[in-house]
């Protein structure tokens, strides 16, 4: 049998259609949406590095903090970097591992029980106590009766972090799935055996990450500072008694400062922070990778 | 093709045998295991399986079959008392392992768990190494010693006919596996903490014919040194490897819309897919009803 020159082909290509049209559209206005989002944050970066790159040099990083009046190029912005390194690191040692405790409370010994439910809804709604207000809180229980020191603004850091890694612990938990804890109890292990054992390394890539989140966080937070730490121009080694500085802190003040010097101090101390978040982010990715070895 | 050339062709293949023909008389110790006495087991308000009775002998297999909602998995659940974390199970009836009430007050599941093992339906290796999955049940026992624990994981993986597989790459993760090697490395797993019992629950439903024969084949071998209790949804593989069946069967009350699973027949393999004594056993095992 002759083969015809054309035989008849199937067209499979798309019909023009509303329906065509449409996905067109949309395709493209998610596009817009996204160079939308992308706008505000590529600004403040680069606004941040405009204005704050030059300044910075390890002068800059481990010098006092001068007057205000002093012009840019003299002193730095050391004792803040100290500062934030300790408050958030005392912040961290009472936050993450209590917060830990809590979620594995919450999602592996409470379930429907009264206690755990309490818990996880006061940690919902401690989440949206605003910062500033956990500054008060401290304030008012602890920098009154024993004075500004940096481990006060720990305890505002912590408290705010509390919640976010309950939160996000308790959610890694979740997706452990059941059948790696029935194979656990199969072999007679007990409840606490199987959360240490099995539940928290599936999980600890994503406890690590949330957690190392909820840290960066806070390291940026200034409201629940201001009244536990004040602001001071040399190195404090004692976080638990004087006043202490901190980047925010810093930034807060010499932003609303006139001159000039110190207004690029304080973009040199934004740039820091967020050199400092920023790592601390890429660790999280690092960390999340490194315990995912076993997982795929 | 001449007529003897046929003859050739036909008695070089061995004819299939017939479905019954392949299992043999029970050949385990003939010692009772387990008593199971008028077992009910709810679940919330509702009624699972009820008043299941039948002795568990020693080293043989013992397959449950049944359809979906006949209370298999339940019934074997309760063995090593897994059904404990399930939040509102409850048991009534009397249930002894070696002349010992398995829900006695003083009774642990953490103890009864170390006796009788269990395997999945899904392989569920933990994200840790091949050598940590099989270490962990000795582990968990307290085993320390380095030397021991390489003795444990190489003998429980050859016993589970994966060491050949694995003993390059013991360091690798047990996730890393195929469907069919990783059920053999939970099936290691078990047998790691030598167990006197392995309940499996559809241990090959979710691998292809060649793992599942290794599994039947390792269950061959395995029954010299354990009990094994198996549900299974294929009956070919009852009658492969099991000694004694027992056929579940869901019970529905259309006024309340429940079903409840019960026990309808238990005997020798043999007898239930040669000699079915109850219609529905029959019905079944000929694959009239499924």
């Amino acid at each position: 049998m002759a083969v015809s020159a054309d035989p008849q082909k199937v067209d499979l290509r798309e019909p023009p259609s509303w329906r065509r049209t449409k996905n067109r559209i949309m395709t493209w206005l998610m596009v817009l949406a996204f160079v939308l989002v992308i706008i505000p944050l590529g600004l403040v970066i680069v606004t941040v590095v405009a204005k704050g790159a030059s300044i910075i040099s390890w002068q800059f990083l481990t010098s006092d903090i001068p007057v205000n009046i002093a012009p840019p190029g003299v002193g730095g912005m050391g004792p803040a970097i100290v500062g934030t390194i300790q408050i958030t690191a005392l912040a961290t040692v009472m936050a993450v591992p209590l917060g830990v405790l809590g979620a594995i409370y919450i999602n592996e010994y409470g379930g429907k029980g009264l206690l755990a439910q309490v818990v996880r809804f006061m940690a919902d709604v401690m989440t949206g106590v605003p910062s500033i207000v956990m500054g008060l809180f401290i304030f008012s229980i602890y920098t009154l009766h024993f004075g500004f020191s940096g481990f006060g603004g720990a305890l505002a850091l912590g408290c705010l972090m509390l919640p976010v890694v309950i939160r996000s612990t308790e959610e890694m938990l979740k997706l452990v799935p059941d059948s790696l804890r029935q194979g656990s109890y199969a072999l007679g292990a007990t409840k606490a055996r199987v959360t240490m054992t099995v539940v928290l390394p599936a999980a600890i890539g994503g406890i690590v990450s949330g957690a190392l989140l909820a840290v960066a966080r806070a390291a940026g937070e200034t409201a629940p500072l201001l009244f536990t730490i004040l602001t001071v121009t040399s190195v404090n080694k004692n976080p638990f008694s004087g006043p202490n500085t901190s980047l925010p802190s810093q930034i807060f003040s010499n932003a609303s400062s006139s001159f000039v010097g110190a207004q690029a101090r304080g973009w040199g101390a934004a740039l820091t922070l967020i050199v400092i978040a920023f790592v601390l982010m890429v660790v999280a990715r690092l960390v999340t990778a490194r315990f995912a070895r076993y997982s795929s | 093709m001449d007529q003897s050339e046929q003859d050739a062709v036909t008695t070089r293949l061995p004819r299939p045998e017939p479905l019954a023909k392949q299992a043999a008389e029970p050949a385990g110790t003939g010692n009772v295991i387990f008593d199971v006495r008028d077992v009910s087991i709810w679940y919330g308000g509702f009624k699972a399986v009820t008043d299941v009775s039948m002795p568990v002998y020693e080293n043989e297999i013992l397959a449950f079959i049944g359809s979906s909602g006949s209370g298999k998995s339940t019934v074997l659940r309760a063995f090593n008392r897994m059904n404990d974390l399930v939040p509102g199970a409850r048991m009534e009836g009397e249930l002894s392992y070696r002349g010992v009430s398995l829900y006695g007050k003083d009774v642990s599941p953490i103890t009864v768990r170390r006796r009788i093992g269990m395997v999945f339906q899904k392989p569920n290796p933990f994200p840790k190494s091949i050598y940590d999955n099989v270490a962990y049940g000795p582990r968990i026992n307290g085993e320390r010693n380095k030397g021991k624990l390489d003795e444990i994981v190489e003998r429980s993986l050859r016993g589970a006919a994966l060491w050949d597989e694995v003993k390059n790459r013991l360091k690798t993760s047990g996730l890393s596996l195929s469907g069919g090697q990783a059920q053999r490395l939970c099936i290691a797993r078990t047998i790691a903490v030598e167990p006197d019992v392995v309940l499996m629950d559809e241990p090959a439903s979710a691998l292809d014919p060649i793992a599942t024969g290794a599994i039947e084949d390792l269950m061959r071998e395995l029954k010299s040194k354990y009990t094994i209790i198996i549900v299974t949804h294929n009956m070919q593989q009852a009658t492969r490897v099991s000694d004694r069946t027992a056929f579940f069967y869901v019970l529905t009350d259309t006024k309340s819309d429940t079903r409840t699973g019960v026990l309808v027949e238990y005997g020798t393999t043999k007898q239930i897919f040669e000699d079915p004594q109850d219609s529905r056993t029959q019905a079944y095992v000929t694959g009239r009803m499924g």
